[in-house]
């Protein structure tokens, strides 16, 4: 057990890691920058690697006192590090892919001019999401809660010369920003009433409490308002809105931060709330119920989308929402085993997504895409293995996670079930969509393209790097400049490919550790030692392995309809959709149109609050009242002064009028005095 | 015997006479003439004072102030004929910097 005393390292090395690059990468080579990125970003890695070696299911949860931070009476809380079972997953999975994407943005970013900057924000990312999930208390994950809000909201608006980019950041921050004002009254609430937010203290007192069966109670109120701020990270109804922007980002961002880890904070500090939720029954309803309409809200204007990202920016947000409904239900170690595959999948699908965009010099519409198949044949397969496991094909990973969600939603409720399988089809739909559009049929990009390209700050920091790649080509003696501008579409460099196959291969085969339960049992000292007796799993009955069996075909079926469906629509007979859309009319605008979720939002929320701010707050009360007062003062002093100046003449004999004048007053006022 | 109220009026007159001519005066005798009444003004009160009340350091003080009046007079035509001779007027409006 050696190696735990030092798991406080493992947020620290990449602290250090932006620090140095922070302070010095401006005037370092790139090769420094990217040494000093990856050796400690991969130190924290190698070092949760070797805790995980030595932790199994029976090993009790450790703890790490760093420093003392707060003292006030009773109340405490400490700079302290937790590791159970369910911090390790989360470790694991931030480290790992994390460490992936931060090769991967070797590559991508290799060219930008803000490269030691990029690195350094990666590395402040890992610093607080590892803060995040190895805090022992609710003020430190709070902590890396918001840290990762602020790592989001610089990388987001990397390119900050972009207006897009910037407000776009800014929109996610201020989003996340309604979220975590539930999340901090959530944690209000828990220092009034318990007196402390260390998790072991305070689960051990919130456990003996009876559920809370009828109307809102504290422990209720708790709950939903720590889902009002898993719903602002994690991108849930109502506050899913910023997700898609944060697309405005590097891509490598959106895979690590906007797909991978920082969205799935959410559903780890639900899980990691756990104890409370199960002793709020309304409020887990409330979870179930969010999660299942994000599912499949977010699925259906996924399918109209034409940006890639954008389609995959709707579906993280999607499989969130399934993420948030095994939550729901109770199926706790359900949600974090999807959530770690869907770190796999989806961060492959981002990373392929960008290799795709690398490819053919920055482009993201799919409509200019297609036939990509043969230019970058490493891309294709890996991201058709990802395109599998989301659809939920079997035997890949997001198969089993998503089948264990259906198989617990449908014991809760048919409902979420019957939502989860059409959600699962329509998954399904628009991933084979993505894969037809970009992948199948003829390279639709070329010199015609270039006109209608959006000139993405992407697309910039790909401009040059093309120029120098052709370069490369050219020394090579490879005829290479046609009819395209960019030359024709081409794969990425290894530094890329490397970690899309190593997510390849956890997609295919890292579902299999959730065969036979073996992933649940593994989180079982976290979700079940703790359980209320009564909110245990079901005992199992006779037949029903064959209801199991029934619920999976049914997901794979429909599974497999998505992707016929797909593949007749835009491989088949790619003049349909066109015609369905116009069939659709309305409908298709709506969708299309995300169902005009951020027109409302800002005619309801927004415009008011602008239009209120300017008006009262800036031309009424600054600039009436305060500069008002302010104003009207000097302006009084002024015009009194400009009156008494004329007294002071320099006029001696003036000077001693006005003596005379007020000893002739006092003289006055005594005599008067004297006679009253 | 004259009631005190008497060289009480008078004394304003004189004082209230001393101001006039000197805030109304440009000739700087004049106004030298006005300070000069002034004082005897306040003099004169002081000695009525002290005759009323059978005091004698009123009487003193008037010595103290005339001798202080004597002695500012000489200073003063001193000055004013250094002035006269510098400025060739003897009106005070004129006179309004301190070095040509």
């Amino acid at each position: 057990m050696t190696p735990n005393k030092y798991l406080w390292l493992i947020p620290m090395f990449p602290l250090a890691g932006a620090a140095i690059n922070g302070f010095f990468g401006r005037h370092s080579s790139k090769r420094a920058i990217t040494a000093v990125a990856l050796t400690l970003c991969g130190a924290s890695f190698g070092l949760a690697v070797l805790i995980a070696a030595g932790f199994s299911s029976a090993s009790a949860p450790y703890y790490f006192d760093l420093a003392h931070w707060l003292r006030s009476g009773d109340f405490q809380v400490d700079f302290s590090f937790y590791l159970d079972q369910l911090s390790l997953v989360m470790m694991l999975v931030v480290t790992g892919v994390g460490f992936l994407i931060h090769i991967y943005s070797v590559g991508y970013m290799w060219d930008d001019d803000g490269y030691y900057r990029f690195m350094s924000y990666l590395n402040l990312f890992m610093f607080f999401m590892l803060t995040l999930v190895l805090a022992k208390n609710y003020l430190m994950m709070f902590i890396g809660w918001e840290g990762v809000g602020l790592a989001s909201y610089l990388l987001i608006g990397f390119w900050f010369t972009k207006d897009s980019a910037a407000s776009a950041g800014k929109k996610a921050f201020i989003v996340n920003r309604i979220g975590d004002f539930g999340f901090l009254i959530a944690l209000f609430l828990l220092i009034k009433h318990f007196g402390t937010l260390d998790y072991p203290a305070l689960f051990s007192k919130i456990q003996p409490l009876v559920p809370e069966t009828a109307g809102v109670g504290l422990l209720t109120s708790i709950g939903i308002l720590l889902m009002v701020g898993a719903a602002g990270k994690s991108a849930q109804i109502p506050l899913y809105v910023w997700l898609p922007d944060a697309m405005e980002g590097p891509t490598p961002v959106s895979a690590l931060i906007h797909a991978a880890t920082m969205v799935t904070a959410g559903v780890y500090m639900v899980a990691r709330s756990h104890i409370i939720f199960e002793r709020a029954p309304s409020a887990s309803t409330v979870v179930a119920v969010i999660g299942t309409l994000t599912a499949l809200f977010a699925a259906t204007i996924g399918i109209a989308q034409t940006d890639i990202k954008k389609v995959l920016a709707y579906s993280t947000v999607s499989q969130l929402g399934y993420m948030f409904m095994a939550c729901g239900v109770g199926a706790f170690s359900a949600g974090i085993f999807h959530l770690m595959t869907h770190a796999f999948f989806k961060g492959l699908l981002f990373l392929a997504a960008g290799s795709v965009i690398h490819g053919i010099g920055g482009e993201q519409d799919m409509r200019k895409m297609g036939g990509l198949r043969t230019y970058m044949p490493w891309t294709f397969a890996t991201m058709g293995i990802a395109t599998l496991a989301i659809a939920g094909i079997p035997p890949l990973a997001g198969f089993w996670s998503k089948d264990e969600i259906l198989a617990r939603a449908f014991d809760a409720n048919w409902v979420y079930w019957l939502i989860g399988v059409i959600t699962a089809f329509i998954t399904s739909f628009y991933m084979f969509r993505l894969m037809y559009m970009t992948f199948g049929g003829d390279y639709r990009g070329g010199p015609a393209a270039h006109d209608v390209r959006h000139e993405s700050a992407d697309a910039h920091a790909m401009h040059d790097k093309h120029a120098k790649d052709e370069l490369a080509h050219d020394t090579h003696g490879a005829p290479h400049h046609g009819e395209h501008g960019h030359g024709e579409p081409h794969e990425s460099p290894w530094v890329m490919l490397g970690p899309l196959v190593v997510l390849a291969i956890l997609s295919l085969f890292g579902g299999f550790i959730g065969i036979g339960d073996r992933f649940q049992h593994f989180l079982d000292p976290v979700f079940k030692a703790a359980a209320e007796p009564g909110l245990q799993e079901p005992v199992r009955e006779a037949g029903e392995n064959t209801r199991e069996y029934l619920l999976m075909g049914i997901s794979v079926a429909v599974a497999a309809l998505g992707w016929f469906l797909a593949w007749l629509l835009y491989s088949s007979r790619p003049q349909l959709p066109a015609r369905i859309a116009q069939h659709l009319g309305r409908l298709y605008t709506a969708v299309a149109n995300k169902y005009y979720v951020d027109e409302l939002y800002a005619a309801v929320f927004v415009n008011p609050l602008i239009n209120g701010s300017t008006t009262i707050l800036w031309h009424d009360i600054d600039q009436g009242a305060i500069d008002g007062t302010v104003n009207a003062s000097a302006d009084a002093a002024r015009h009194i002064s400009d009156e008494l100046r004329h007294m002071q003449s320099g006029n001696l004999r003036s000077y001693a009028g006005w003596v005379a004048a007020g000893g002739a007053v006092v003289i006055a006022y005594m005599v008067w005095m004297g006679i009253r | 015997m004259v009631p005190l109220s008497y060289y009480l009026v008078l004394s304003g007159i004189l004082f209230a006479s001393g101001v006039l001519g000197f805030l109304i005066k440009r000739n700087i005798i004049t106004i030298f003439l006005s300070i000069e009444l002034m004082l005897n003004g306040v003099n004169l009160s002081f000695v009525a004072f002290a005759a009323q009340w059978h005091v004698l350091s009123g009487q003193i003080f008037v010595f103290f102030v005339m001798v202080v009046a004597a002695a500012e007079a000489a200073v003063g035509l001193a000055i004013i004929i250094a002035v006269y001779r510098t400025r060739e007027t003897l009106n005070v409006d004129q006179v309004n910097l301190l070095k040509l």
